[in-house]
């Protein structure tokens, strides 16, 4: 059935070729922790993208719920946890899943440095990992407000303080982050929302791409 | 059974697409789940809602009786009001029509345009109902208006319960 279908696509837009390019690749020896099992080192980068898949799926879901609004985001969190059937597990999965994607992609940077893989010629897909590290940074930061919990105001109170205290344009950068020179609230969270779940995923998906199509162009680092 | 021996790239691919569906599905499910959950809740039975309107100023010319409840809509609860049209009818039972048009679901008014008395008038595409509910052919509405359960308590105030189907026209 499925072959059918496939063959029926197949036939009619040859997506042989697109899929093996995609999908059929050689995963080199030092690699494949089949043959060393210290390689599964190698699997830190493929983790953090999956856990970023599982990210995006979870924060999909969760926004069916929740409202970005200082009346109702936390009685609609509230909500979408205790009333709503498995939501303790949808948003167990985006709350912990967070912390594991820095953790995931933290030990991928720690492998990469380590084996000399950010040398030439490969300094360009450092350059964009360090973006991505930056922009699954402000994920968080930004995710942290939206349930506007206690924890939450004061934690963006302190991260915007930081923000503020940048030389010469501190001020400009706390108003355009809190939406107000003076008042963490419901602009802020309506900002934050939007950096969350439109600007933040649509740089790291951008970024993301460009990350695998040059590590498929470049092919994996030899062996150390 | 059949002879038809398995090779292992056949084994190895059902093995895999078994074990990465069952690990997908595990992942999926509790959000698909999460997402269908108000399909599946239970509705609430509805309890009588009291209109505060006492069945001494009935008669039997249908007139118009507001009433507000609190309605529980996930995390937001707010004070709804809704309408009846209630008159007695010729057993001086009480009839409490809903004014929702079963055309497009305007809302209808006794008597809402002159040239025709005696009618549930809607202002949409001039839906025109019986005192009864029933609807008048040739006009937009394909049933009777809907009517809603009533109780009357002990000191005289009518009360409303749930929205059925017409069954008096």
């Amino acid at each position: 059935m499925l072959n059918k279908i496939y063959d029926w696509v197949d036939e009619r837009l040859d997506i042989t070729p697109m899929w093996r390019d995609i999908a059929d690749h050689e995963v080199p020896e030092h690699v494949n922790p089949a043959h060393h099992f210290s390689a599964f080192v190698y699997c830190f980068g493929g983790l953090t993208f999956f856990v970023t898949v599982i990210q995006i799926l979870s924060g999909m879901f969760l926004t069916m719920y929740y409202v970005p609004d200082i009346e109702n985001a936390w009685r609609s969190v509230y909500y979408l946890q205790n009333e709503v059937a498995f939501g303790v597990i949808v948003r167990g999965m985006h709350h912990w899943g967070a912390s594991l994607v820095i953790v995931m992609m933290f030990l991928h940077t720690l492998r990469v440095f380590f084996t000399g893989s950010y040398k030439k010629p490969r300094e360009l897909n450092w350059v964009v990992g360090v973006l991505i590290f930056f922009v699954m940074l402000g994920l968080g930061f930004t995710g942290y407000l939206l349930p506007w919990d206690m924890k939450a105001l004061f934690a963006t109170k302190v991260g915007i303080e930081i923000a503020a205290a940048t030389p010469l344009i501190g001020e400009q950068i706390r108003t355009l982050l809190a939406g107000d020179p003076n008042i963490l609230g419901a602009q802020t969270l309506t900002r934050f929302f939007a950096i969350h779940v439109f600007f933040l995923p649509g740089a790291l998906l951008g970024l993301m791409a460009a990350h695998f199509i040059m590590i498929r162009k470049q092919g994996i680092s030899g062996p150390l | 059974m059949s002879n038809q021996r398995v090779s292992r790239r056949q084994f190895l691919n059902y093995t895999l697409t078994g074990v990465g569906g069952f690990m997908a599905a595990g992942m999926l499910m509790p959000m698909v789940r999460f997402a269908i959950d108000p399909v599946l809740t239970a509705e609430a039975g509805g309890d009588y809602i009291s209109t505060g309107t006492s069945i001494d100023e009935l008669s039997d010319v249908p007139t118009r009786v507001d009433f507000s409840y609190e309605q529980k809509d996930a995390w937001y609860t707010s004070e709804v009001t809704q309408t009846a049209w209630v008159y007695l009818d010729e057993n001086q039972e009480v009839v409490a029509l809903n004014p929702t048009c079963k055309h497009l679901g305007c809302t209808v008014n006794w008597e809402g345009r002159e040239s025709d008395p005696n009618r549930f008038f809607c202002p949409c595409h001039n839906g025109l109902y019986e005192k009864s509910g029933k609807n008048v052919p040739g006009t937009p509405p394909t049933a009777p208006l809907d009517m809603f359960e009533t109780r009357v308590s002990d000191d005289g105030i009518l009360q409303l319960g749930q929205v059925v189907p017409n069954t008096i026209a």
